[in-house]
Order: structure tokens, then C-alpha cells, then sequence
């Protein structure tokens, strides 16, 4: 089994693993980046989003052997002091509670405004459909996503 | 701090006799449980380091309810420390440093807490004061204190409380210490930020799964899938020969595969054949159905009785019957149980998300065969709780397995396994009867519930399911007669606090049928309601929650408006729901929802957790459904056990009604009254009235 190369968050890791290993597990468990979390294993929670040159993906169902040269952006690395316009917005908007989805949410949530920077309500609710939470901080998310949409056409 | 120990049944214990470690105060909680072992607890903890640092053990597990901000802040306001200052550590779990440390049932805050708290930081505070006075030679009434400072205005000086700590530390505490004014409130009342905001949004705060002890193993335990199955064989080779698995161990509850990470652990529990001894259970949900329909037809043990109520029900002019039902849910956390564990000669440390850190440590003590004070649990951020982490299953399968392998190892369940294996909130179904006089009041009203009490083979079949009933029983309304009884059905099936209890679907009927009553009585709602509200405060959320959402004004074409009301733990809420129907599923567009909690500490997080309640409420009315088939759980994960997702939450409006009465429940009370709510705008809507949860209108 030939050793995995992976660029997380911009840098190199070499990891022994079989290529079908999905990329969450790879990132949490080799790699040592716990911050993208597991919910179900199955696609269908998007706890474990991360991004994948700038696009969301559900890390759960990405086989490391998939990845290639492609970037892997994890929360670790959406910014390198939690300045992020999304991750601001969210500590205004004070929308984590037990805060376990929100890695995943926030990184639906930037790559969201990366493609769109202006979202409207129904470009969210198909942005954020897939990315469960429990304690309910929908609404929270969505006055979140406005405020960072506002603040990045504001700075330009 | 070796001290500590050193606690006396003193209500305030001053442990500043360490060199160095300036004033340490431990305070008791008094009063939750008069008359009990319980009755006396510390339950705040703080240290004024010599060099003006504040720090607040804070001993209750934070799961989104805010807790390791809105508890220090009652203690630093009453201290008046400065708030940068204040460092927030979590308590390791201790038989009796902090108190009670289960975090269950909205007690961080009220029942007492909330007095407790703010004695320990005025006691801290006038040590300070005296220890000032002293030294300046002067009364300490002429000193005030703020922000971390005793001030003496006559002669102009100043001293910092860590210059003042030692001293402090040595002077007799207070037994009575005098409570701030709440006008003079600094903290309390304000939105400070909250003090794990950050570590949330950047990935850092550390859950239970996120746990890394070095030569720590990955684990997964698999359990029988029906409830009071026990393993009968099984045949790890095909686990084993999944790469990455290192061994395969029987444990108590069923069998545990190691490996060298998660996925190869998962991977090996697929892979594993196992026989179970599936024991005496079969039930399906068409099982429980019969037997739930057969109880209605007997008479319950009767919860409450007030008048007559049958005899007003046969004299009634008009009558009303109705069954409702709500499904077994599961608690769904987004963080799957788990915990890690590592158990060596003479040790034993546990890092776990827990609602229980003292159960936990018990439970690993009897375990390992430990005393106490070798057993170290570390209680780490919750992925969610909402009762399902008082439980010990999780921590028990990592110690057990930890003890097996010879060394540290965390054992994470599949999401399959949670959802198969909770402590669901009970099955129930009430049949109501309510009879209306000639004015259209209600005479009277009987509610028989059939219900599964709290615990595995829980409750007795002689006893009324307290839990079964609250919220029909203990409503804030006044009935003219009134008659409860309990019917409970015991069963093997985990059965567990849920988010706010029987009062979650118990308001659902409750509010239901009061809905159906006014409009046989031709009454509106809100005004039905009121006539049978003799409580200020329950009538002034009611009122304010028909006032904001424009009540009786017309709505668009299509959408429906209903109302629901609960008190619940101290707090009273009434939402109203504005509902439409699109291409045949129920959406929700707006809720309007009014709270009375008392005393708010952090209303930023109050408004959280009322619209957090609302909208996982939500989900619950119209999607959450556990089922069985022969002993078994249907539901595997999300596709199936379906939550309320992004695109279906509605506009939320919270408005907090100002009070001063003590500080009532945040966490719970929003949730119970959206069902109902939801389920009376329907009818408000259609004409139809559904009586079952999850409410379909294809049913």
C-alpha cells in the first residue's frame, strides 16, 4: 500500500493508509485535525465538512484515495486566528450552543460565500440544507451568513 | 491544594491556608433536596490568585446551555471582579468538592443555584473588604468595591483584590454575606461574550471524541440489538482481518473491536458475526399499540384529583373525547456517546462528555475496583446532551475495555448503535374527556395516560408514572374538576429524560385538546385559555405572545395561526405558530414566542435557548419517530430518524418578559408548546385535527 499524500490547510501530510479510508477519518485520527467532527458516516449529518479547493464536501464520504493534488481546508485552517468573516459573524451572531456541528456548518457557510458572496434565503437554505444541529441554531446561522455577506461587501 | 479535602459541613469554607494560592472559597448549596444526603452541597468554587486572577471551577456540564458563562458571571458580578480577569475552569468529577454535579433538568441556574452562587462571591467580596479595612486601619463600611479593586473614597486609596488575597484568605467567612441589590447588578442581565465562543467557531473546543492520550487505541463496542439481549457467540476472525483492527474483545455489554483507528474499528463491527440470546423481549410498535389501546380501557392510578370530575363530566351539556399519541424518541446528539478511558495498576482516568461526572467516576471505580480518589474524571465539552449523558453505558464500555487491553483507548459507538441503543423519551397516548356547560365553560376534564416510566424496566405497574403525567398534571390551569390517572407500561426499552420530560409531549395533548374544547365551545383560543388561567404570570406570556404576533388579525390566504402555552421548572412560555401548507408537508413560517424566566443572566442565551427549543421542538412534531420490530429499533440513523432541517426552521421572535422572580428554566420550556402550537394552527387552517405525533397530514 503506497503512502497517501494530502495538503491540509497548506501543509504536506504523508499518511500510511488504504486509499478507500474516508478522508474524515484520515484528517481526525492520523492526521491529528479533530476539529471536523463524525455525525453519521453516511452523508447525511455534515458534521464532518470540510472543503475541497474551496468547496464544501461531506469528509465522511471522500475516500483519501480520491483527494489527490486537490486542497483540503479544515476548520484548523479557514483562518489562522478565527478571523475569518464567517467565524466573526458567528461570535456576533453568538450562534454555537454545544457547538459540535458548527465545524461543519461554518465550513458550508464560507464556501457558500466564496461561490456566492451575496446569498439570498434560498441560496442558503440549499447551501445549508444538508448540515444538521441539534440545539437549533438555524436561525442563528442565517442571521450569521447575512452579517459575513454584509461585512465582506463592506471591506470590498 | 491539598486543603481542600479539609471541607467542613460549614455553608462556606475559606481555603486560603495554602502559601501562595491566595483566598480559595468553597460554597454549599443549600436546600434542593431538604432532608436528603444531597441537602448540603458546594457547589462554587473559586480561587483570587495573588496576582488578581479569578478563577471559577465551574462543575456543571456545558452542552450548549451556556453554563460556563452564565455561571461565572453571577459569581464575579456578586465579587464584583474584574471579568477579564475571571478564568473558567471545568471541575473534575469529585464525590463532594462542587456538589452535585449532574447537569440535568434546567438546575444549573435555579432551584437555589442561583442564590449559592452569588453568596459565594459576596462572601469572597467582603473577605476582601475586611482584609482592606484592616490593613487601612478603617471601617470596612467606607469601602466599596469594583471591578476587582476595594476603593476607600474618603482617603483616595486602592488595593487589587490579589494583593488583598492572602490576607483575605485568612479572615472567618461570612455565614450570611449580603447580597448585591439587583439594581447594582454589573454582569447579570448583560450580554457578555460568551467565554466559548471562540474555541467553537475555530475547531479548538474539545469534545469527548476529540480526546488524544498518547498510545491510545480506537474502539467501538457493539450491542445487542434488542433491548435485554445478551451474546451468545461470536467470531472476531473476519473483524480481524479488516486492516488497522488489532483485537476483538467480549466486554459486558456485547463486544468491543480495537484498532488502530475509527474507521477500522467501524469497519470491524460491520465485518463481525455475532449470535445474541435475544432474551424475553419481541415487541413491535403494533405490540405496544395493542397494549397501549387495551390499558385505555381500564381505569389508571389515579396522579391528581380535584372535585368531581366525572360526575361534571356526565352532567356536562356537551362532551368530548379524543386519544393522542407520541412516538419513542431518541435524544439524537450530534456527538455520538463515547468516552476514553485508561486504566493502569492503581489508576484509572476517564475523559468523557458527561452530564454525570460523579456516576461516571462511581461506575469506574466499581469497575476497576478502585477507591474513589484513584479514579480521575475529566468532564469535556458535550456534542449536545439533553439527559442522554446522565447515563454511564459509554464510560463503562472504555473503562472496561481499557482494563482488558492494558492501556488507554477511546470507544466511540456508531451513529447506528446511538440510535439503537438511547434512553428514549416514553411511548405515550391519553385519552381525554371534557365536558362543556351550557355557557361553554369547562366543567370537566379526566385524562387517562398510558406511559413508560424512566429507566430500564423502569418504574412499577402500581405507581403513577410521575413522568408520565407531568404537564397534564401540575398545567398551570385551574380546571373545576379535574381527574388524572397513570396507566404504566413496564418494558425492557431504555427509557430516559429527554429534553423537558413528560412536559414535552404532554403539552402537545394537553394544549391540543384544550384547542378542541374552544372550539366546541365556539371560543377563541387565547380568551379560552385565560378563563382558565388564575397565574399572572402564565396569563401575562400568553398575552404578550398574542400581542406581538398580532392575534386575531387577519393572515395571509393559506396560513393558519394556533397558540400553545406551558409552564414548566420555573418558566413559563406561550408561542404562537403561523403554518401553511405547501404541496401537501406542513411548513412553518413564523413563531412568536413569549417567556418568563425569571431573572435573566444572559439574555443572549436565553433567546438561544427558547428559539434552540423551538426549532428542535419542531423536528420532533414533524419528523422524530423511534419504531420497533421484534425487540429491535427500525431507525438506523438520519435517513430515517429524520431532525428538523436548515431550509424548514422559521422566522423565530423571542421576547423575554422582564421579571424578578428567581431565575426559572432556559433550556427546557420553549420546546413543549411548538407541537401543540403547530398542530392548532393546522386546525386553525384545514378544519383537521391530528392527534399523533410526528403530525402528518397524509396520515
Amino acid at each position: 500500500m503506497p503512502p497517501i499524500s494530502l495538503t491540509v490547510n497548506g501543509r504536506r501530510h504523508t499518511i500510511d493508509a488504504s486509499p478507500e479510508m474516508p478522508l474524515l477519518w484520515a484528517l481526525r485520527d492520523k492526521i491529528g485535525l479533530t476539529g471536523t467532527k463524525y455525525g453519521c458516516g453516511v452523508g447525511q449529518c455534515g458534521s464532518c465538512t470540510v472543503h475541497l479547493d474551496g468547496r464544501a464536501v461531506r469528509s465522511c464520504q471522500t475516500t483519501v484515495g480520491s483527494v489527490g493534488a486537490r486542497a483540503i481546508t479544515t476548520i484548523e485552517g479557514l483562518s489562522p486566528d478565527g478571523t475569518h468573516p464567517v467565524q466573526r459573524a458567528w461570535v456576533a451572531e453568538e450562534v454555537a450552543q454545544c457547538g459540535y456541528c458548527q465545524s461543519g456548518q461554518i465550513m458550508a457557510a464560507a464556501a457558500l460565500l466564496r461561490a456566492t458572496p451575496r446569498p439570498g434565503d434560498a441560496e442558503i437554505d440549499a447551501a445549508m440544507a444538508g448540515i444538521l444541529c441539534r440545539c437549533g441554531t438555524y436561525d442563528r446561522i442565517r442571521r450569521a451568513i447575512h452579517r459575513a455577506a454584509t461585512r465582506e461587501a463592506s471591506n470590498g | 491544594m491539598a486543603s481542600i479535602r479539609k471541607l467542613s459541613r460549614r455553608e462556606f469554607v475559606a481555603l486560603g491556608l495554602v502559601s501562595g494560592s491566595g483566598l480559595v472559597l468553597a460554597s454549599r448549596l443549600r436546600g434542593t433536596r431538604p432532608g436528603s444526603a444531597e441537602a448540603f452541597q458546594p457547589n462554587a468554587f473559586l480561587q483570587i490568585a495573588p496576582d488578581g486572577t479569578v478563577t471559577i471551577w465551574m462543575a456543571r456540564a456545558e452542552m450548549g446551555q451556556g453554563v460556563r458563562t452564565s455561571l461565572p458571571m453571577i459569581v464575579a458580578d456578586e465579587l464584583d471582579a474584574d471579568w477579564s480577569r475571571v478564568r473558567i475552569v471545568q471541575a473534575d468529577a469529585h464525590p463532594d468538592r462542587y456538589g452535585r454535579q449532574m447537569t440535568v433538568g434546567s438546575t444549573s441556574v435555579r432551584s437555589g443555584a442561583w442564590t449559592a452562587l452569588r453568596e459565594a462571591g459576596a462572601a469572597a467580596r467582603e473577605m476582601l473588604v475586611a482584609a482592606a479595612a484592616s490593613m487601612w486601619g478603617v471601617s470596612a463600611a467606607e469601602c466599596r468595591t469594583e471591578a476587582g479593586y476595594v476603593l476607600h473614597s474618603a482617603s483616595g486609596r486602592k488595593a487589587g483584590y490579589g494583593e488583598l488575597a492572602e490576607a483575605a484568605g485568612k479572615l472567618p467567612v461570612p455565614a450570611r454575606p449580603k447580597l448585591k441589590d439587583p439594581s447594582s447588578f454589573r454582569l447579570i442581565g448583560t450580554r457578555v461574550p460568551q467565554v466559548d465562543a471562540t474555541e467553537k467557531v475555530t475547531g479548538r473546543a474539545r469534545f469527548g471524541i476529540d480526546v488524544r492520550v498518547p498510545g491510545m487505541r480506537f474502539a467501538t463496542v457493539v450491542r445487542s440489538p434488542v433491548f435485554g439481549g445478551k451474546l451468545k457467540s461470536f467470531d472476531p476472525e473476519a473483524a480481524k482481518r479488516v486492516p488497522g483492527v488489532s483485537q476483538v474483545l467480549e466486554i459486558s455489554s456485547g463486544v468491543a473491536v480495537i484498532a488502530e483507528h475509527t474507521w477500522a474499528a467501524f469497519e470491524g463491527a460491520r465485518a463481525l458475526r455475532i449470535e445474541w440470546e435475544p432474551g424475553g423481549f419481541a415487541m413491535s410498535s403494533a405490540d405496544f399499540e395493542a397494549e397501549y389501546s387495551r390499558r385505555l380501557e381500564t381505569e389508571g392510578i389515579v396522579a391528581q384529583r380535584e372535585g368531581d370530575a366525572r360526575t361534571a363530566l356526565s352532567a356536562a351539556a356537551r362532551r368530548l373525547q379524543a386519544t393522542y399519541d407520541a412516538p419513542f424518541l431518541s435524544h439524537a446528539t450530534m456527538e455520538p456517546m463515547n468516552c476514553t478511558a485508561s486504566v493502569s495498576a492503581g489508576r484509572c482516568e476517564v475523559w468523557a462528555p458527561t452530564q454525570n461526572p460523579q456516576g461516571s467516576q462511581a461506575a469506574a471505580a466499581r469497575l476497576t475496583g478502585l477507591p474513589l480518589d484513584r479514579v480521575v474524571v475529566h468532564p469535556t465539552y458535550l456534542g449536545c446532551g439533553w439527559g442522554r449523558r446522565s447515563r454511564t453505558e459509554f464510560v463503562e464500555d472504555a473503562v472496561e475495555t481499557s482494563m482488558k487491553l492494558g492501556g488507554p483507548v477511546q470507544v466511540l459507538w456508531t451513529r447506528e448503535e446511538d440510535l439503537r441503543h438511547d434512553y428514549y423519551r416514553p411511548l405515550a397516548r391519553v385519552r381525554f374527556d371534557g365536558g362543556l356547560d351550557g355557557a361553554g365553560n369547562l366543567a370537566g376534564l379526566s385524562a387517562r395516560v398510558v406511559s413508560t416510566p424512566i429507566g430500564v424496566g423502569g418504574g412499577r405497574p402500581d405507581q403513577v408514572d410521575r413522568n408520565g403525567v407531568d404537564g397534564i398534571a401540575g398545567s398551570p390551569y385551574r380546571f373545576a374538576s379535574f381527574l388524572v390517572e397513570s396507566h404504566p407500561v413496564i418494558t425492557p426499552v431504555w427509557i430516559g429524560h429527554w429534553r423537558s420530560v413528560g412536559v414535552s409531549q404532554n403539552t402537545f395533548f394537553l394544549e391540543s385538546f384544550l384547542d378542541e374544547l374552544a372550539a366546541a365551545a365556539g371560543k377563541d383560543p387565547v380568551e379560552f385559555r385565560r378563563g382558565l388561567l388564575a397565574d399572572a404570570r402564565a396569563r401575562a406570556v400568553l398575552d404578550l405572545a398574542a400581542a406581538k404576533s398580532g392575534w386575531g388579525s387577519r393572515l395571509p390566504a393559506g396560513v393558519g395561526r394556533g397558540v400553545a402555552l406551558v409552564m414548566n421548572k420555573e418558566s413559563y412560555v406561550a408561542q404562537v405558530a403561523e403554518v401553511s401548507v405547501e404541496r401537501g408537508a406542513i411548513k412553518v413560517q413564523r413563531v412568536v414566542c413569549a417567556a418568563d424566566c425569571g431573572r435573566v443572566i444572559h439574555p443572549g442565551i436565553v433567546e438561544a435557548q427558547l428559539s434552540g427549543a423551538i426549532i428542535s421542538g419542531l423536528g420532533a412534531a414533524l419528523h422524530e419517530e423511534i419504531t420497533f420490530e421484534a425487540g429491535r429499533v427500525r431507525q438506523a440513523n438520519f435517513g430515517d430518524y429524520r431532525l428538523l432541517r436548515f431550509p424548514e426552521a422559521p422566522r423565530i421572535e423571542v421576547h423575554l418578559v422582564p421579571s424578578d422572580a428567581p431565575p426559572g428554566s432556559a433550556g427546557e420550556p420553549g420546546l413543549p408548546p411548538i407541537a401543540p402550537a403547530v398542530a392548532n394552527a393546522i386546525f386553525a387552517l384545514t378544519g383537521r385535527r391530528l392527534r399523533r405525533l410526528p403530525l402528518r397530514l397524509d396520515a
